[in-house]
């Protein structure tokens, strides 16, 4: 019976939109630029005081909206955030450099995503909330770690395996912690029901705070991912959920890999906004506005950052095979998101040629002291204390856990339940 | 063999004090309990352990507001097997959540309010579809607090029906304890009894850590007596330790979940028939292990015995035989043995479906030819 009607009833509407499509889509298209250096100020306005807020202008191509008003196309700044925004770039390309260096003489091993060319989305986020708000993302989580707030030596440390690394050598490149942030989810897409999680809770406890989940194009294709979407507009949540999309999941080109790469329209029922991502203040400004969204109580985003990646997937891929070398010289010349905010500082007259050249410095030498303090770290013992710590919360453990032989088996001490604070809540 | 004798540490692991066993303080409180409710036998009243599971979610609700409920029909519908009933008009909405069908979903969405300081009850419809889930059990919940340097915790709780369940064939009758129980970072038990329905499930709520707790379908109707003891809403059961639920000298029964069940009308039998005592071992608890119980028992009877119902390979029943042979191989006269489900997914038509899973008449039989009776 059904199925003698199904194929009509589907068919009418679809032959009934076609020709709507057809005629809408062009007119309303634009797409966003990626350009790092399309904000505009007047010189003018740029105070003289550091700590005075001026206003700055996105470009009109900064944003695409899905069933939603843009955000304002004015940013309220001040030359000190620009400045550390400047900073903080620089050193979280730094530091990714480092790590690189270090893979390359085989004192990191395993597994490394750098996050190289990407650096404006995750300054751009953090400085857009607060310490109480949450992050969580995928294993490219080197920069965000460092923006929510670890330092330069205890991610490299982390990365050489030391003692002293941010997860006590535990994690490695893809799991790192920290207030208010999550981690460094090494399963594609799992992170984003994780997140509607930590947004969950902070609904819960009526708490003000946004969270923000991160995840690649790759991982828009996964099927948790929808099902966070659902549940998340369904009750509400205070999340923004944001694709990174930097051209490729893997080797595999978005456009190879999902039906729609529209990431910021897979949300569907749930507004969504594209955002030039290689322009740190176009982040900021998004971000924003999404967290205030959020604790209106609008529910869900879906963001897209559209950025570029410059490596390779990870350490073992040049990253030329599924793209061309012009490609990402092109990029790296033309739209790379540090380029860009120094050409504006310098237009702008927020800093000097001779003071940015200060802040490079600064950003490269305090980076460089604290990878030569990574390295000088030492790794963890090799005990069974330290191997079978933290399995479980201290203090109740089972009374035991097996080892490789029986000998080996590993008897905890008798000591009281000592539940860490989560960083959720420090 | 000079080299396998040498191996064997049964005496480090006896020599290990029951003394060491209660640790942590949520495990302190309770373990004197465990041996003072026998005594209460007077105030006991009988209880199904569905109405146990029920208890034990609504006590600690009440006692904690950041305990809620998650899962598929816990809220209007009253739970697929009504563990949840009544919860909803106690506690709200807010705290009795229905979910939609989408497990690794709802799953990494309780995993993700657990990290953020919540304490949930993830509850899956059955076992069977919390493998759609498994990547956020394992590599979310699990795993976190190891790869954190123990900085960032995840107490919750999942549980749900597993294993044997009469008539629904394949897909929505398998026993996954050995799954959960092989991964470290996570604790595991599976309640037999109403008593242990309660105290175990309240100890998952209250601990810092993952928790699986493995209920079965069949056990949701029947009644046990619950003593008055473990009628208090501070009744806990401390993980790691087995509970003897019938001594005996002649051979050492281990099982879990609803095969202690069977365990026990087959030892009546055995004992009845050949006059035999055999002692049945109640795991309670999968992940830790209580090792000592089982070393214990096979030094009084010398031969040892597994009964579970899961798949044989890889299974329950191996792991115990092969910790038996560990700690306890100069107590056995005879090489352990196991009763398991057959390696078949699970058929439909009844008299396939009884040929795939432990019958007490194949316990009796097995054991009888352990026993050389």
């Amino acid at each position: 019976m059904l199925s003698r009607f199904a194929p009509r009833a589907c068919a009418a509407p679809i032959r009934r939109n076609a020709p709507i499509r057809a005629a809408f889509s062009p007119i309303v298209r634009r797409n966003v630029t990626t350009d790092a250096a399309s904000t505009h100020a007047e010189k003018s306005d740029v105070p003289a005081e550091d700590d005075k807020p001026f206003q700055v202008r996105l470009s009109d191509e900064a944003f695409e909206t899905y069933e939603l008003d843009p955000p304002p196309y004015t940013l309220d700044t001040t030359k000190k955030e620009l400045k550390q925004m400047y900073y903080d770039m620089v050193a979280v390309r730094r530091m990714e450099m480092a790590a690189d260096r270090l893979y390359k003489e085989k004192k990191i091993r395993g597994f490394c995503h750098l996050s190289t060319g990407q650096e404006a989305v995750a300054v751009g986020i953090e400085h857009a909330i607060t310490k109480g708000d949450h992050l969580i993302t995928a294993y490219r989580c080197h920069g965000f770690a460092m923006m929510r707030g670890g330092t330069v030596r205890s991610i490299i440390g982390e990365l050489l395996g030391r003692r002293e690394g941010i997860a006590y050598g535990k994690g490695g490149s893809m799991h790192m912690f920290s207030t208010g942030f999550y981690g460094g989810n090494g399963i594609v897409g799992a992170q984003v029901p994780v997140g509607a999680g930590v947004a969950f809770a902070n609904m819960y406890e009526n708490k003000d705070k946004v969270t923000l989940a991160l995840y690649g194009d790759g991982a828009s294709n996964q099927g948790q991912v929808f099902e966070a979407f659902n549940m998340a507009k369904l009750w509400n949540i205070p999340i923004i959920f944001g694709c990174e999309n930097n051209k490729y999941g893997m080797g595999t080109a978005a456009n190879r890999a999902a039906a729609n790469t529209d990431y910021y329209k897979r949300g569907q029922y749930i507004p969504g906004l594209k955002i030039n991502g290689m322009d740190v203040l176009s982040v900021k400004a998004a971000v924003q506005y999404g967290k205030q969204w959020c604790l209106e109580g609008k529910g869900p985003l879906v963001y897209e950052y559209v950025t570029y990646r410059y490596g390779g997937h990870s350490m073992s891929d040049p990253g030329t095979t599924y793209r061309t070398r012009e490609e990402i010289q092109r990029m790296r010349s033309t739209n790379d998101p540090i380029a860009g905010l120094k050409q504006k500082l310098l237009d702008w007259e927020v800093v000097t040629e001779d003071e940015l050249k200060g802040i490079d410095k600064e950003a490269r030498s305090h980076v460089d002291e604290e990878v030569a303090a990574a390295e000088a770290m030492a790794p963890p013992d090799a005990t069974p204390e330290v191997l079978y710590e933290d399995i479980y919360v201290r203090g109740s453990e089972p009374q035991f856990l097996r080892g490789r032989i029986p000998e080996e088996n590993f008897y905890y001490p008798d000591r009281p339940v000592e539940i860490p604070k989560s960083p959720a809540q420090s | 063999m000079v080299g396998s004798r040498l191996a064997r540490p049964a005496a480090q692991l006896l020599r290990s004090s029951p003394s060491a066993l209660p640790r942590s303080s949520f495990q302190r409180v309770s373990a004197p309990a465990v041996s003072r409710w026998r005594t209460y036998a007077s105030g006991s009243k009988e209880m199904t352990v569905r109405d146990a599971l029920n208890e034990a979610m609504a006590e600690e609700m009440e006692k904690n507001s950041k305990v809620f409920v998650l899962g598929e029909e816990v809220a209007q519908y009253n739970g697929a097997y009504k563990v949840t009933k009544g919860l909803l008009d106690r506690f709200g909405e807010k705290r009795v959540i229905d979910s939609p069908i989408t497990e690794s979903g709802f799953a990494g969405l309780t995993v993700g309010a657990a990290l953020a300081g919540l304490h949930p009850i993830c509850e899956f419809m059955t076992f069977n579809f919390a493998m759609q889930a498994i990547d956020q059990i394992i590599n979310s919940a699990a795993k976190t607090h190891y790869m954190s340097g123990g900085i960032q915790p995840c107490n919750i709780t999942f549980r749900g029906p597993n294993g044997f369940a009469s008539g629904v064939a394949a897909q929505h009758s398998q026993d996954y304890t050995a799954w959960y129980g092989s991964i470290p970072g996570l604790k595991v038990v599976a309640p037999y009894s109403s008593e242990d329905a309660k105290g175990l499930l309240k100890a998952a709520i209250r601990d810092p850590n993952p928790v699986v707790v493995l209920e079965n379908e069949l056990l949701y109707g029947l009644q046990f007596e619950m003593s008055e003891e473990a009628q208090s809403d501070e009744f806990v059961i401390p993980f790691g330790k087995a509970k003897i639920e019938r001594p005996g000298k002649d051979i050492t029964m281990v099982t879990l979940s609803r095969c202690v069940g069977q365990c026990l009308v087959a030892a009546e039998q055995l004992k009845s028939k050949y006059g035999v005592e055999a002692e049945v071992i109640n795991l309670r608890s999968i992940k830790p292990m209580d090792v000592e119980a089982i070393v214990k028992s096979v030094k009084k009877t010398g031969l040892m015995m597994a009964v579970e119902s899961g798949f044989p390979s890889f299974g329950v029943g191996a792991e115990l035989i092969a910790l038996t042979c560990e700690y306890a191989f100069d107590y056995l006269d005879a090489p352990p043995i196991r009763v398991t489900g057959a390696e078949v997914p699970t058929p439909y038509a009844q008299k396939l479906e009884e040929m795939a899973f432990p019958s007490e008449q194949l316990i009796v039989d097995y054991a009888a030819k352990l026993l050389k009776v």
